[in-house]
């Protein structure tokens, strides 16, 4: 138990920007907090740093009450999305700011820079200003001033949401790496669920200022407590219907009947709402446990080896992202097939039921 | 010759024709001025400046002008800056309406505040002090500086703020050692403002001084006298008034580019 949020909110005037939280995030954990933007993931951050005060509630570290310490004694390091870096300094007094701020010895400023900047490939670029860099440089000499003192607490604003495709891609696999056997606690905000999910660790949902759920990422990603928590771990967005079970059979849109599959007699008869996220429904596909639908194709993407078909069915529109290439024409009708074992079934105020 | 490049010649033709006749009468007596119309000087003379340079009367009134000048774009860059930063970083009661009173202080002309002035200097033995007009300047330089200011750190990212508290700086500590750096564009182009100001304000630092501080503009009137105006010392003085804003324009001369950039000059 190492930080912990105990019931705190963030208002600003008469807008709530964090409703009451309460959080735990343990020593050396690598946590996500997930959401779209304006969700809070910045302002919760920042009440973690010490930037902003919790309007109520406070924060406790290793057993203290750190509410009222101001963000220099707190020992965070943050990264930004927007590339921070200080302009009039070289990327090697960049780095080495926050151990200078400290008073350290210059030797071991000099050993730490060297590391630091090993570890972020950027030795060769020590003495270039931050505008003489690319924007991936330049991120990276951020992250190295982030990692160079030995912090209790890192913050990660979607520090990679700025970088090309790329960029992003490698980063993403070397970040975990600078944290591995650390004892600090990792807070990275992402709107990417394929970021939580890569990088595993705990996941906290955000919706509108409040955390939804926290916990391991698979268990937040396979059981999600209700709907909010599942629309916020999709990308693109969960599919959703009303159903009603009827022993081994369920309804959709009226008239469709599917295999109730896994759920048959887990779930008690009723009606539901179903949650399917878009890579479980694919063009093709056999098998007791598998839901057939039709749709009219609104719009295709191509992406690489993936296809995303959006379509309206019933009424709604539902998102299938399957692999392969399948050019399907605007205006088709064509069918589609769901893997339901993959469902999710949530009860009439959306709270997860199975 | 393109047409393209004619307008700007001769643009420039009459922009420059001026100070041209100005450095051409410096050169010459002030009988061949009087006497006729010549476009370089017939009997070049370097007499006029031999005089001001050499005449404390002449130097000396160079002198307090800078010194009162200087004193002036100090004081004013010292207010504004953390004002500007006020304006920039905090949102506060009536912020927007004090942002705008600031610069109407610049609407009302000099010549309003010249009698109370003068009084309320002399009551409190500033007059004839170069202390008195760089004070009396701030009044136009400061509105204008926290505006130009202001529109520099509103281009710098308030993360750059709170990345330095995470590191560990204090307020001061960053203040000096990183904002003011980050935003130095900034403070030499609000700094050029206030001395071009403070330099050609004439009403002003006039009547607020005699003797011990009489800055350069009032000197030049002086060459009035009973044989009439001696025309050559007084363009040649003119031209050497020139010189300091033009060394200072060299200075900032990208900066005001960038100024121009960000809307705010």
């Amino acid at each position: 138990m190492a930080l912990e949020l105990k019931q705190v909110s963030k208002r600003v005037g008469a807008d709530v920007h964090i409703h009451e939280t309460s959080a735990v995030f343990a020593s050396g954990s690598f946590n996500v907090l997930l959401g779209t933007t304006l969700a809070g993931k910045t302002t919760l951050m920042q009440l973690i740093a010490g930037i902003q005060k919790p309007t109520t509630g406070e924060i406790w570290f290793r057993g203290k009450n750190i509410t009222s310490v101001p963000v220099q004694k707190r020992n965070v390091s943050m990264v930004y999305q927007q590339f921070i870096n200080y302009p009039n300094f070289n990327v090697y007094d960049n780095i080495a700011s926050p151990l200078r701020v400290a008073g350290m010895d210059a030797a071991e400023i000099d050993r730490r820079v060297g590391k630091a900047a090993e570890l972020l490939r950027l030795t060769s670029m020590l003495k270039r200003k931050p505008s003489e860099l690319s924007g991936g440089q330049q991120q990276r000499t951020a992250i190295a001033r982030a990692v160079v003192k030995d912090s209790d607490i890192i913050l990660l604003d979607e520090p990679l949401a700025n970088l090309d495709y790329k960029l992003r891609e490698e980063m993403r696999e070397e970040l975990p790496k600078l944290f591995a056997g650390r004892d600090a606690i990792v807070v990275y905000a992402t709107t990417e669920p394929a970021e939580a999910l890569l990088f595993g660790g705990n996941t906290a949902t955000m919706h509108e200022g409040r955390i939804t759920q926290f916990g391991p990422t698979s268990t937040i990603y396979r059981k999600p407590n209700n709907l909010i928590s599942a629309q916020v771990f999709s990308d693109p967005p969960i599919n959703t219907a009303k159903i009603s079970k009827r022993g081994k059979v369920i309804t959709i849109f009226d008239n469709i009947k599917w295999p109730s599959g896994r759920v048959e007699k887990t779930l008690p008869d009723g009606d539901y709402n179903i949650g399917i996220r878009p890579h479980n429904i694919s063009t093709s596909g056999e098998g007791a446990h598998v839901g057939v639908i039709e749709g009219r194709v609104l719009v295709t993407e191509i992406s690489g080896s993936e296809s995303v078909i959006h379509c309206k069915i019933g009424g709604q529109t539902w998102v299938s992202q399957s692999h392969g290439i399948h050019p399907f024409e605007v205006g088709s009708i064509t069918k589609l097939y769901v893997d339901i074992d993959q469902s999710l079934y949530f009860g009439a105020n959306n709270e997860f039921i199975a | 010759m393109t047409k393209r490049s004619l307008v700007p010649i001769v643009y420039i033709i009459f922009l420059m024709l001026p100070i041209y006749w100005l450095l051409n009468m410096s050169f010459k007596t002030t009988n061949e001025i009087l006497g006729g119309f010549t476009a370089f000087p017939h009997q070049f003379t370097l007499d006029s400046y031999h005089t001001i340079l050499t005449d404390p009367t002449w130097y000396m009134a160079y002198v307090h002008s800078l010194i009162y000048v200087c004193l002036n774009t100090v004081f004013s860059l010292a207010v504004a800056l953390p004002a500007a930063y006020a304006f920039s970083r905090y949102r506060f009661l009536g912020d927007k309406h004090l942002f705008f009173w600031l610069l109407s202080n610049r609407m009302a002309p000099p010549a309003v505040f010249v009698l109370p002035f003068v009084q309320l200097y002399s009551a409190v033995g500033l007059f004839d002090t170069h202390i008195a007009v760089a004070l009396a300047h701030t009044l136009f330089n400061i509105p204008l500086a926290v505006w130009i200011l202001e529109g520099f750190m509103s281009g710098v990212p308030k993360e750059l703020d709170e990345t330095a508290y995470v590191d560990g700086y204090s307020f001061p500590h960053f203040f000096f050692r990183i904002f003011i750096p980050t935003v130095s564009a900034g403070i030499g182009v609000a700094a050029f403002f206030c001395f071009m100001f403070s330099w050609v304000e004439m009403l002003l630092a006039k009547n607020l001084t005699s003797v011990a501080a009489k800055p350069i503009v009032a000197a030049m009137t002086k060459t009035a006298s009973a044989s009439g105006y001696e025309l050559g010392l007084l363009a040649a003085a003119g031209v050497l008034t020139l010189i300091p804003g033009a060394i200072v324009v060299y200075f900032v001369r990208n900066y005001i580019a960038k100024g121009f950039a960000l809307g705010r000059v």
